[in-house]
């Protein structure tokens, strides 16, 4: 429904945003599919020359290549379940009646302020220590042995650590979503002789869908490149327990400075970012467009 | 949800919320009162809350080390500069999206929105070595640049949802009064979505103000914002926790002000206008 | 002055012919309704008369000129929206002078110009009031205004009463028709009431599937509509059609006659029939007649104090010169 006129402006006006998207995926994604074909090697830079498929065999041979994916996957789907879980439960709750809603929004969305390597530094620290941490304090307080987060269970304490950035996030959406429920909705479902949990499951739990669709989407947007959380705490060990697919294509690059190898595992995982990209979107999509 | 509920359920969800939200800030406050200890306190045990002496030495002696200001200034410059700039290319674009749609234009935006999935990892050496070749290493414009890039699509796509809000017929109506098309961005669109803009611009300045990725691996000192800061004090610096929590306090501080202010506007586009 | 002049004005969306070949003049001055159900194309027509479209074929002149691919602004036109589409973040002040300032009057001439509008149209005493402080009737008029101000060739209103309420449709109907009266500008107005094409038009374009059915001032259209569609569309209640054997002694294949051509009568006349539901309306009564045996159900306009019961026998008689005769097509005999 429009003028040409204003068909052509509207392309003039999109493509300053469309262009620079473009640059910045064409051109850092042409020269790593270049270096990754190439062997080198930051630390011999004149050994160099045309390696063929070598980079991305010895990247997919790495022993942690199949952690890596794993691990990314747990991470992600973790974390996923821990906020879209957390933040309805929590939003049920602050939606309730209540004396100070105000300041329990302004603490609960708190978390969402924290720049990563500050939370990591925090959590690793003053929480996970298994000599001075504060849960190694509460586990002696009630009696048990303290527990070494990060040594015995790096990657749930990592899950941790990113779902307690990321519960206000989806608290907040689902808080949002809660409250434009039509009240008349919940009356009538309760005039139909639906009790509170089936209320839920009926009409709040679909309400919520859309609410849900966006959370998933723009975390899995941020959680597939959790790195900095990694980086503080746990250097991706011990071992790979703790390596994601973005530490191993790091640890490649700047720990072994092989920036040929880096590469291939740059193209390994953009492919298989734009797998869960084209899954995700082709699955919200839909949802959003409603 | 009008009714009524009795006193004894109301204090029951007052208690119950109250102990979530305390438990999900406690590691923010606890930082903040360890930021005041004395260091052997700090790691007291069993812990010390509140009965301590408590003093700012460690503040002082976190700016000693390095100075603070250096790098708050440029967290502000590279954080309010690329929302700035994102926002510019991102109002025109989602001007066109919004009211001048094509049977491309959902796919268009979800393109943008894939192009954040990119991992970051894995063009980060092309773009160091572009950066050295350019000069843009440790640079606020190099810097720029990139977080403005990151954050592109995500302003693009808030702002898209606030201007499909506004009625085309405002727009059209702007037209026939004789607006150009300069004019009906600047004086009807604009001040209408002013509230949308708002929150798109805080809600990236907080994002930017936190990117840790590209902001530890880009720079060395002249441009080293908040995040390379309190990255200096990952080891062993960190076991000293009165130290670490005064410069985690210092990095997180305005943001978290600034948060908390601007609360509302937030809380609308942390939602990305996709939920009512 | 304000002539506008469609010829062969097409608009395809797609493969979706909205508007099939159409060719029509406006003359300078006229008040003229496109009338239509919805969908028929008539804000679409609208639209590309202001410029808000590009047509895809033929060509729209105004004034002598060629309009057909200048911007909305360049038109010289003026359009007051359905939604009234204010601008919400301004005063009625700075709407109504909006397009003076768009074509850099000085802020003189735009304090005057808006104070005699503000006058016209009673909107004095809301000067500074923004659009969300003001009733339905009132945004209408400020959009009005706003419209006013440009003295334009010609103004476009697009359904522009939909919004409001009964009563308050008939005072701004009026309004408008005498606003025309004094500026004697030509108007062009897009709705699908009926009643409003009849009130207000010097001239009715009767739309159907981007067609137009027929142009006439509003009693032609009454006395003469050239098809069933015209015919059942203008006139309220609706004209009553009545096919087969009875349509044949007329030597039609449909004749219609509407509801207050038709005398009634409790024991003679020639059709017979039941009464059905009756509305009465105090000056006027509309009984529903069953089992005429010549259509579902007739409707027949009597005197308000006419009392007659549901299931109550009557005879009707149509006026014989009233009859309008249509042929197989749907065309006028």
């Amino acid at each position: 429904m429009s003028t040409q006129a204003s068909r052509s402006a509207a392309r003039l006006m999109l493509s300053p945003a469309v262009g620079l998207l473009l640059i910045w995926m064409i051109v850092p994604l042409v020269l790593t599919l270049w270096f990754s074909f190439q062997r080198y090697n930051l630390l011999y830079p004149d050994r160099s020359g045309f390696i063929g498929l070598a980079n991305y065999v010895n990247f997919v041979g790495t022993s942690g290549f199949l952690d890596a994916i794993l691990n990314t996957l747990i991470l992600v789907v973790g974390v996923l379940a821990i906020t879209v879980v957390g933040g309805i439960l929590i939003a049920l709750l602050i939606d309730q009646p209540l004396w100070g809603q105000g300041i329990v929004r302004i603490l609960v969305i708190s978390p969402f302020f924290i720049m990563p390597p500050v939370a990591a530094l925090i959590w690793k620290n003053m929480f996970f220590n298994p000599t001075n941490g504060l849960f190694a304090e509460l586990f002696k307080f009630i009696g048990l042995r303290p527990f070494d987060f990060l040594g015995q269970a790096p990657l749930g304490s990592i899950i941790l650590i990113v779902s307690w950035e990321w519960l206000p996030f989806a608290t907040l959406i689902l808080l949002t979503a809660l409250q434009s429920l039509s009240s008349e909705q919940l009356e009538a479902a309760e005039m139909d002789g639906a009790p509170p949990v089936k209320r839920f499951w009926f009409i709040m739990l679909p309400h919520l869908a859309r609410a849900i669709t966006v959370v998933i989407l723009i975390e899995t947007i941020f959680l597939l490149g959790i790195f900095g959380e990694i980086l503080v705490t746990t250097n991706g060990g011990p071992g790979n327990a703790s390596t994601t697919l973005t530490y191993l294509v790091y640890k490649e690059a700047l720990l072994d400075f092989d920036a040929g190898t880096a590469a291939a595992g740059g193209v390994v995982a953009v492919i298989l970012a734009n797998i869960v990209a084209m899954f995700l979107m082709r699955a919200v999509g839909r949802n959003l467009d409603a | 949800m009008a009714r009524a509920v009795t006193p004894q359920r109301k204090l029951l969800n007052t208690v119950l919320a109250w102990a979530v939200a305390l438990l999900l800030f406690f590691p923010i406050l606890w930082t903040f009162l360890t930021s005041f200890k004395p260091e052997p306190i700090a790691v007291a045990s069993p812990p010390q809350f509140l009965f301590f002496d408590w003093t700012v030495k460690n503040y002082v002696d976190v700016q000693n080390q390095r100075n603070y200001f250096d790098y708050f200034w440029n967290s502000v410059i590279i954080s309010l500069g690329s929302t700035i700039l994102g926002l510019a290319v991102a109002v025109p674009a989602a001007w066109s999206m919004a009211f001048v749609p094509g049977s491309k234009t959902r796919d268009l935006l979800m393109w943008m929105l894939s192009t954040k999935m990119m991992p970051a990892v894995g063009v980060l050496v092309p773009i160091y070595l572009i950066f050295k070749t350019l000069g843009l290493l440790d640079s606020r414009i190099g810097l720029t640049l990139i977080l403005t890039l990151i954050n592109l699509p995500i302003i693009v796509w808030m702002l898209y949802t606030y201007f499909k809000e506004i009625p085309g017929e405002i727009l059209e109506a702007a037209r026939m009064d004789g607006a150009s098309l300069m004019s009906e961005i600047l004086y009807v669109l604009t001040p209408m979505a002013v509230p949308g803009i708002a929150s798109t611009f805080l809600l990236n300045v907080i994002m930017a103000w936190n990117e840790a990725f590209w902001t530890i691996n880009l720079t060395v000192t002249d441009a080293a914002p908040l995040t390379k800061f309190i990255s200096g004090f990952s080891s062993p610096q960190g076991l000293f926790y009165a130290k670490l929590s005064a410069a985690s306090t210092m990095a997180i501080a305005p943001i978290l002000i600034m948060g908390w202010f601007s609360q509302r506007q937030l809380v609308r586009g942390l939602t990305f206008g996709a939920v009512k | 002055m304000g002539q506008i002049i469609l010829s062969g004005v097409t608009k395809r969306f797609g493969d979706a012919e909205v508007i099939p070949p159409l060719d029509l003049d406006i003359e300078d001055g006229e008040f003229v309704v496109f009338v239509g159900p919805s969908g028929c194309g008539k804000s679409t027509l609208l639209r590309l008369i202001a410029g808000l479209e590009d047509t895809t074929a033929g060509r729209i002149t105004i004034d002598g000129r060629d309009a057909t691919g200048m911007p909305p602004a360049k038109r010289g036109l003026a359009m007051v929206f359905q939604s009234y589409a204010l601008y919400p973040h301004m005063s009625v002040r700075k709407n109504i002078a909006f397009p003076l300032r768009m074509a850099g009057a000085s802020q003189a001439e735009q304090d005057r110009k808006v104070e005699a509008a503000a006058k016209v149209l009673n909107l004095t005493s809301y000067l500074d009031r923004r659009p969300g402080q003001l009733s339905g009737g009132q945004r209408q008029r400020v959009a009005i205004g706003r419209a006013i101000v440009r003295e334009p060739s010609a103004f476009l209103f697009d359904e522009p009463l939909s919004n409001l309420d009964a009563a308050l449709r008939v005072g701004m109907r009026m309004e408008i028709s005498e606003l025309h009266e004094k500026l004697r500008t030509t108007m062009i107005y897009v709705t699908h009431d009926q009643v409003e094409a009849m009130t207000m038009a010097d001239k009715i374009v009767v739309l159907n599937a981007g067609r137009i059915e027929q142009v006439g001032g509003p009693l032609e259209l009454y006395r003469n509509p050239r098809n069933l569609f015209v015919a059942g569309f203008i006139g309220s209640p609706k004209m009553n059609f009545i096919s087969g054997p009875e349509a044949q002694r007329f030597g039609a294949h449909t004749i219609g006659i509407r509801p207050e051509h038709i005398g009634v009568h409790p024991t003679m006349g020639d059709w017979r029939g039941v009464v059905g539901v009756s509305e009465h309306l105090g000056s006027d009564t509309f009984f529903h007649v069953h089992d005429t045996g010549l259509a579902p159900g007739l409707t027949v306009r009597a005197g308000g104090e006419v009392a007659l019961r549901h299931g109550d026998t009557v005879f009707l008689t149509p006026e014989a010169d009233k009859i309008h005769r249509f042929d197989q097509n749907g065309q006028r005999l």
